[in-house]
């Protein structure tokens, strides 16, 4: 099954922050004008049709040119007249979007990192480097607080869009690209990757999560833990079938003896509303069939099929399903 | 208006004597060794069109891919494979090409000339296009063809992360192909410059050659940075060098601004041509001259020029620095202007003409429609924030067909129905042509309009599918539907003219009664071209030439004798000698796909590739016993007529 019901919006014409908005503004400008010129142009194209249609001969004489001179002049001047409307609305409104989050107070910086076909997201901590928080596929935000993404890539050039909030920006090896997004209203937005990026460049999405700075807080909080100790003696088997099998080679869990990072951070991905990057909807059975067969799903995946025992598959579950 | 003369009976011995001169060889060696120029450009045009319809059904096999979410009618390998072909296909083996195929053809025509300048050169030039496009078909056809996007991005199709060898196929292709269109751009050039008949000053050139102009030009300056950077990808690829790879202290933002800087000119390469098309098509069914000839021509121009300057609003979210941008917006916004003026003319010539309408002039009506539409989106585009949402969306996929299809492809069938008396000798059917008109103006809007609504909710560009929760699953329908109307227009049109070239009523020399030279000849015209070279005395040669329009005389009936005339005012100079057949232009085209294909697969094949190349140029360049024979002539003087300087170029001989 697929993340069918989940759906959430993803619209350059729903805008749900300050840089979303002035370029949906920017963008209603630009269509009213280009429709009007449209209109125009084509209005003219047709009455010269049917004019022409009725005439007997055709019309070539220097005063009947220099009547056409004005015409062609005046519509010339007319277009270099609206090129400049816009292009200083357009410079404006890219002024105010790229200036944006300057000297602004409550700064809250997220690194993204593009791979094939994922996105890390980290929360640095400047002032305790060790409580950086690591996630993947979904970016947690306080609403109303500008917040700096860094960007940069693991592997090939790709692009963040989340066109609620603000447009793409390329993650592009060896550079860290800076843009600033900003929620205004709570919510769930879905993004996704805009520059082809390979085999699974459709399967590259993410879910911004806009929510009130309580919230936001609460969650970061959860997230700085170290996984829970498992309980049942299922949940034991399962953290130990995740060790011996290849899982810990490329996830990180914390806490547990799991460092591996080719793979998205593991420690709290039952909480996640999708797998495989926006591919399938979190629940048990996907999950299941991701680990048994992941390339089967998303053809190309750096995830390998395991061969676990239907025991073996079940302690799994039972450990995984801890990683809240 | 009076039409030129068609072949007066009392020069038939001198028609004959020129028909044995110019005449094609028989046999698969003689088809080989063919360089005539209505030959070759049909081939271009020929071979463009069979690539158009494999592009075509390329696009038809995404259409169904997209129909549903999460599709599995092709997989992510098939699909990109596909999509990477489509785009490859259409850019560089049907759009270029066909308008270069209309170039050769045409221009030597209404220039009044009986080849073009290099007529070995214009030979090679399809061989290699051929070549370049059939060794990406075959790999194509072996499952192993590139899948990095027609763009080819690097690293994406760096050595690391696509393996194989479809990337280096990819890579050659453009190699040979541009060297094809440098080829083309070179003939088209020398030949109008230097080619033109008696009293075709610069100002008297038709749209359409200008257009042919200023469109080799910018292949001229364009073509060499493609080849650069698909030639530096070649070469991290195939020998290891870094030159994209950032970790080595290369950029992969190099490569970025290398392929836009010919990727933006290379929009106005294929659309230029479709501009002298619609000058062309107006003219004749007007009844008068374009309004504003100067302004167009200088528009033109223009066009050249800030298209050059243009390339970085591809890369506006690359993350350059905004103020550097910024000027990028101003370009690409000021390019609207010498089109719009164009625009303002072709209203302005309708407006005072006596318009009539046939399936040619349905196109240009189409063109006005669809590509307002298309500059419009660009105009959207060229402003960064704007661009930032929509990049890399399907609304740019809209944008830059509404462009393309607008700006190139109506023109170009227009032209075809146009032209197609003239290749023929008959009239296509005007019921079958107005049904594929429509046909092909619902469909494509059908198919396109909606993906500019795609664009805005949140529809990337390349992606082989999508989920069922994000609402694109009815626009893709609907643009599905339209892509089979588009298909049916297409079919309709070939059988038109496939059942016209036999059955249509015999079209005479001049049914359009159109102004530029083409149309004083015999449909279709002798292999030949002129029996005399003619001359003209104003901007329309047809309509414009007087009852005594005098012809050049003097010149030789059993040599490919060309007239060379001044750059400025075309006054003759003297007369050149053109070679005949040659088999070496194929030769050479072979022995560079020995060396250049096998480099792929092992680098020695670049070495023994160019030691035959070598060869075959000895081949090339080995003069005929004829050609000795006249240069021993031409040292002892004794060869009269064809001595530098024409005494007196032009002689009245009206028959």
């Amino acid at each position: 099954m697929t993340a069918s019901t989940l759906a959430p919006i993803q619209s350059a014409l729903h805008s749900a922050g300050p840089q979303a908005a002035s370029i949906e503004h920017l963008w209603w400008v630009f269509f009213w004008i280009c429709v009007v010129v449209y209109v125009i142009t084509i209005a003219f194209f047709f009455i010269a049709a049917i004019r022409g249609r009725r005439r007997a001969e055709a019309v070539d004489n220097p005063a009947h040119d220099r009547r056409l001179g004005i015409f062609v002049s005046t519509c010339a001047a007319v277009t270099i007249a609206t090129l400049f409307g816009l292009l200083f609305s357009s410079v404006a409104t890219g002024n105010a979007i790229g200036t944006f989050g300057k000297n602004k107070p409550g700064q809250i910086e997220i690194e993204v990192t593009g791979h094939q076909w994922w996105w890390e997201v980290k929360y640095p901590d400047a002032l305790a480097p060790a409580n950086q928080i690591t996630d993947a596929n979904e970016i947690h935000i306080p609403i109303h607080t500008p917040v700096l993404l860094r960007l940069d890539t693991r592997d090939v050039i790709h692009s963040l869009w989340i066109p609620n909030l603000h447009g793409k920006r390329d993650l592009i090896p060896g550079r860290v690209n800076k843009f600033w997004i900003q929620a205004d209203r709570p919510g769930v937005y879905r993004g996704q990757c805009a520059e082809f990026c390979g085999y699974q460049h459709a399967h590259m999405a993410l879910t911004v999560v806009a929510e009130s700075s309580a919230d936001f807080l609460k969650w970061k909080s959860h997230m700085g833990e170290g996984a829970p100790t498992p309980m049942t003696p299922a949940q034991l088997r399962g953290q130990q079938v995740f060790l011996s099998a290849p899982c810990a080679k490329c996830h990180n869990i914390l806490g547990l003896d799991a460092y591996g990072t080719l793979g998205p951070d593991l420690t709290h991905f039952r909480s996640r509303p999708t797998l495989a990057a926006g591919q399938l909807l979190n629940t048990r059975g996907n999950l299941a069939g991701w680990i048994m067969n992941a390339p089967a799903i998303k053809p190309g995946t750096t995830m390998p099929p395991n061969q676990l025992s239907g025991q073996e598959m079940s302690d799994l579950l039972a450990y995984l399903e801890t990683l809240r | 208006m009076t039409e030129l003369a068609v072949l007066p009976p009392d020069f038939a011995k001198e028609a004959a004597i020129m028909e044995k001169t110019w005449a094609s060889k028989p046999g698969v060696i003689g088809w080989l060794s063919e360089t005539g120029h209505k030959q070759i450009g049909l081939r271009y045009i020929v071979t463009a069109f069979l690539f158009f319809l494999a592009g075509g059904i390329e696009a038809a096999l995404m259409r169904i891919q997209l129909l549903k979410p999460e599709n599995h009618f092709l997989g992510p390998d098939a699909y990109n494979q596909i999509f990477t072909m489509h785009g490859s296909t259409m850019m560089f083996l049907f759009a270029v090409p066909i308008m270069e195929g209309f170039g050769v053809y045409l221009v030597p025509l209404m220039l009044g000339t009986h080849n073009v300048a290099f007529p070995k050169l214009n030979a090679f030039g399809y061989y290699i296009y051929l070549f370049g496009g059939l060794f990406l078909y075959t790999m194509f056809l072996l499952h192993a063809a590139p899948q990095a996007g027609w763009f080819s991005y690097v690293p994406l199709a760096g050595p690391q992360y696509s393996p194989g060898k479809g990337v280096d196929t990819w890579a050659q292709m453009i190699t040979f192909t541009e060297v094809s269109g440098l080829v083309v751009a070179v003939e088209l050039v020398v030949t109008t410059f230097k080619q033109r008949c008696p009293g075709m000053s610069l100002n008297r050139i038709p749209l359409f050659v200008w257009s042919m102009i200023v469109v080799s030009f910018m292949i001229i300056f364009a073509m060499p940075a493609v080849m650069i950077a698909s030639g530096y990808l070649s070469l991290d690829r195939l020998v290891g060098t870094h030159l994209y790879n950032r970790s080595e202290g290369g950029d992969p933002l190099l490569y970025q601004h290398m392929f836009w800087f010919f990727g933006h000119p290379e929009v106005y390469i294929i659309f230029i041509p479709g501009l002298g098309f619609v000058s062309s098509i107006l003219t004749a069914f007007t009844g008068r001259k374009i309004y504003g000839y100067t302004a167009m021509v200088s528009t033109l121009v223009v066009t050249a020029f800030l298209g050059f300057s243009v390339w970085v609003h591809h890369m506006f979210a690359t993350g350059l620095p905004q103020l550097g941008e910024s000027f990028f917006t101003a370009a690409s916004l000021m390019i609207v202007l010498p089109t719009g003026v164009q625009i303002f003319c072709w209203i302005a010539t309708i407006w005072s003409g006596r318009f009539r309408i046939a399936t040619p002039v349905m196109y240009v009506i189409g063109f006005f429609l669809v590509f307002i539409v298309g500059g419009l989106t660009g105009v959207m585009l060229a402003s960064i924030p704007i661009d930032w949402q929509v990049h890399d969306t399907y609304f740019v996929v809209a944008h830059f067909h509404y462009v393309l299809i607008g700006g190139a492809l109506f023109p170009l069938f227009g032209a075809f129905h146009f032209w197609f008396p003239k290749w023929t000798g008959r009239m296509y059917s005007e019921v079958m042509g107005q049904i594929s008109f429509w046909l092909l103006l619902i469909g494509f809007n059908v198919t396109f309009f909606p993906m500019h609504v795609l664009g805005l909710y949140g529809m990337p560009r390349r992606v082989y599918t999508y989920q069922p929760g994000m609402r694109w699953g009815n626009l893709n329908v609907l643009a599905s539907a339209g892509a089979v109307f588009m298909a049916l227009s297409v079919l309709t049109m070939i059988i038109n003219f496939l059942v016209s070239r036999r059955a249509g009523r015999v079209a005479g020399a001049n049914p359009w009664n159109a102004d530029t030279l083409e149309w004083s000849l015999p449909s279709p015209p002798p292999v030949y071209n002129y029996l005399h070279v003619p001359t003209v005395s104003g901007l329309n040669a047809v309509w414009d030439a007087a009852p005594d329009q005098p012809y050049v005389t003097g010149m030789r009936f059993d040599r490919r004798e060309i007239l060379i005339t001044r750059v400025l005012d075309a006054e003759p100079d003297h007369t050149e000698q053109l070679p005949g057949h040659s088999p070496w232009p194929f030769v050479l085209s072979c022995t560079m796909c020995i060396g250049l294909w096998g480099a792929i697969f092992f680098a020695w094949w670049f070495t023994i590739g160019a030691v035959l190349s070598g060869i075959a140029l000895i081949g090339w360049f080995w003069p005929s016993d004829r050609e000795l024979e006249d240069h021993i002539l031409r040292e002892k003087g004794e060869l009269g007529g064809l001595e530098l300087g024409m005494p007196e170029p032009v002689r009245e001989e009206m028959p």
